[in-house]
């Protein structure tokens, strides 16, 4: 059993509060990733996990057992850093053995274990080098390797990849959701890269000012956002925001007037009054299609057309200046500084409140 | 421009080379009237005899035991390296990642003794040693200057600079505090640690002051202050005071030549990465 649960973990550094009662439950075996922009807490609630702060106000529970008092050691984890963290003037073996040693195991046992480890990791050319020696991804493969010896309850990623240049990302990306599937252990990975989150993710949690935002899988993330922010942020590109104005309602039928004067219509899941507050209505880049088969048109001015290949992303902006971004088909050729009309389905969108919180809609 | 910094580099060796060459040279002549005679010319400072009677007569002079000077020099000076670099570099580490809610105001404090000239501090020193009934014994020389501010605050600065992530990553590994800066933090400040151990072996080696205000006798004497005696009692044989003085600068300098590799990489710099 090495579920992780938390309840009500409160953390505040000299008066100011910067983790606000974040009740979490992580199964066993999961693989949860923590994002969110910088400054968001969620490197700290990391570090609260891992007992390297201590928190300010509720439990932490590791495996059934409340480890708020317990040393870093003592909690059944182990912790990856984004530095990587090797001790400098030691082997890769004793880096690998070193916490085996000051936990008293045998020399035998820490052998069998540090060679295990370093089999699954492919370092066993390595094992006699020093961290200097080493390439980026290399280091961060004796990090998890130093991770993996301790046989934790749970691991914790602290941006372990963002040192990395983005070919080996991709690379230790897949090596670590491999490994999370050899090991069957529970993960904690905290990034900034909401991509690293969608394709990494069992769950993704995402925070926000020291708050949990949202909890769910990456597509329940994708599709189903509860507010403006977690759509703006899961998502690469990110979300198309249209500025609306409520213009009518008829039960549960509404119809929303873009800023462009376009009007679009959507229908309420639940029983909810509008007000005459400004609205937002978001749109995906790639359900936003070129020419005007979808009932909702708009007609952008090219600014800019990244080609990726097999799809390209067109940054364009409407007459009211309001910039959008669409994903297309590269056979598409679209010219700069050119206007295109451009169309969606009502279907495909979310409408936020003036507060940023999502409207519930009847998709088709 | 690379042949006038040869020779600029060539003068200023020759400031530094040729007052011990000087006294290589008369060190090496028996003769205290040749001696006299070359003074002022080239000759006093090229050697024309190879005679180690100076030598002999400094090392078998029965009033002036030269062996136990170096011998009370080598034991204070050893002792002395030893526990300043264990305890400066603790009290360093633990002001740098201690759990103490003042260590910046102590920090503070320690920085400011680096103000006080040393010599005021010898009176008030004096009188406790002396009230401890420590004066005229080995433990006089080395224990007043084991805790240095300035070397605390050289360790600090190194220690301030090892990433948190290492030692996170310590903590993570199950190492107490301690043994973090026994296992980590130390072995990573070998530079720190020579640029320690030769400041503080120049300093032991050339203290005079403290040895002369706290030695009575020869048995605990150090080599310093037993120079300043020999050379009071044999003024007018330069040939055996030089040769007391060569004696005594030819440890420093094969200590030099040992570490110096170590201490010029302290000086060009070094930093922590994992």
């Amino acid at each position: 059993m090495s579920n992780l649960k938390l309840s009500g973990i409160s953390k505040s550094f000299d008066g100011i509060k910067t983790i606000h009662d974040v009740d979490l439950d992580i199964k066993d075996g999961e693989f949860v990733v923590f994002v969110g922009p910088s400054g968001c807490g969620k490197s700290t609630l990391l570090r609260l996990i891992a007992g390297l702060e201590k928190v300010t106000e509720g439990e932490i529970n590791i495996g059934g057992r409340v480890v708020n008092d317990l040393e870093p050691s003592k909690r059944g984890i182990s912790m990856v850093f984004q530095s990587y963290a090797l001790y400098p003037h030691m082997t890769v073996r004793q880096n690998m053995s070193v916490g085996l040693k000051v936990a008293g195991l045998k020399k035998s046992e820490i052998e069998r274990k540090v060679n295990e480890a370093a089999k699954i990791l492919q370092l066993d050319d390595l094992m006699e080098r020093k961290p200097a020696q080493l390439s980026g991804g290399q280091r961060q493969r004796v990090a998890i390797g130093r991770s993996i010896v301790r046989n934790p309850d749970v691991f914790l990623f602290d941006e372990p990849l963002s040192n990395l240049d983005a070919e080996l990302r991709v690379k230790m990306r897949l090596e670590i959701t491999a490994l999370h599937e050899q090991l069957k252990s529970t993960m904690v990975y905290v990034t900034h890269d909401q991509v690293e989150a969608m394709t990494m993710a069992d769950k993704i949690v995402v925070l926000k000012e020291g708050r949990v935002v949202q909890v769910g899988s990456p597509l329940e993330l994708y599709n189903n956002p509860v507010n403006q922010f977690v759509g703006g942020f899961i998502g690469s590109p990110r979300m198309n925001f249209i500025a609306a104005s409520f213009h009518k309602q008829e039960g549960k039928n509404i119809t929303l007037k873009t800023t462009a004067g376009e009007n679009v219509d959507f229908a309420l899941d639940t029983d909810t009054t509008l007000k005459n507050t400004p609205l937002s209505i978001g749109i995906r880049p790639e359900h936003i299609a070129l020419g005007s088969k979808y009932s909702v048109k708009i007609r952008l001015k090219i600014k800019a057309i990244e080609l990726l290949g097999g799809t390209s992303y067109v940054h364009g902006s409407q007459e009211n200046g309001e910039d959008l971004i669409v994903e297309i088909k590269s056979e598409n050729m679209l010219e700069r500084h050119k206007e295109y009309d451009f169309s969606f389905c009502p279907s495909q969108c979310h409408v936020f409140d003036h507060l940023g919180n999502v409207i519930k809609l009847v998709r088709n | 421009m690379q042949y006038f910094k040869y020779f600029l580099a060539f003068i200023l060796s020759m400031f530094i080379l040729i007052p011990l060459m000087m006294a290589v040279t008369i060190s090496l002549n028996p003769s205290n009237t040749d001696i006299l005679a070359n003074m002022g010319s080239w000759k006093s400072f090229i050697p024309q005899v190879f005679s180690f009677d100076n030598y002999r007569a400094v090392w078998s002079d029965p009033y002036h035991p030269f062996g136990l000077y170096l011998f009370n020099t080598f034991l204070i000076t050893s002792i002395s390296l030893t526990l300043s670099l264990v305890v400066n570099s603790c009290a360093a580490f633990s002001l740098a990642w201690g759990e103490g809610k003042y260590r910046k105001y102590i920090l503070a404090a320690i920085i400011s003794v680096l103000a006080i000239p040393g010599e005021s501090l010898v009176l008030p020193q004096l009188l406790m040693v002396s009230k401890a009934n420590l004066v005229d014994t080995y433990a006089v020389q080395i224990l007043p200057g084991l805790a240095n501010a300035f070397f605390i605050f050289l360790f600090y600065q190194f220690f301030s600079k090892i990433p948190k992530d290492l030692i996170d990553a310590a903590r993570v590994d199950g190492f107490s505090l301690f043994q973090t800066y026994l296992k980590i933090a130390l072995p990573l400040s070998k530079p720190v640690c020579v640029t320690v151990c030769i400041l503080h072996f120049l300093g032991i080696w050339n203290s005079y002051l403290w040895p002369i205000m706290v030695t009575r006798g020869p048995e605990v004497r150090p080599l310093s202050v037993a120079m300043a005696a020999y050379f009071g009692s044999n003024q007018t044989q330069w040939g055996n005071v030089m040769a007391f003085a060569v004696c005594m600068a030819i440890p420093v300098i094969i200590f030099f030549l040992i570490i110096q590799r170590q201490f010029i990489a302290s000086i060009t710099g070094s930093s922590v990465k994992g």
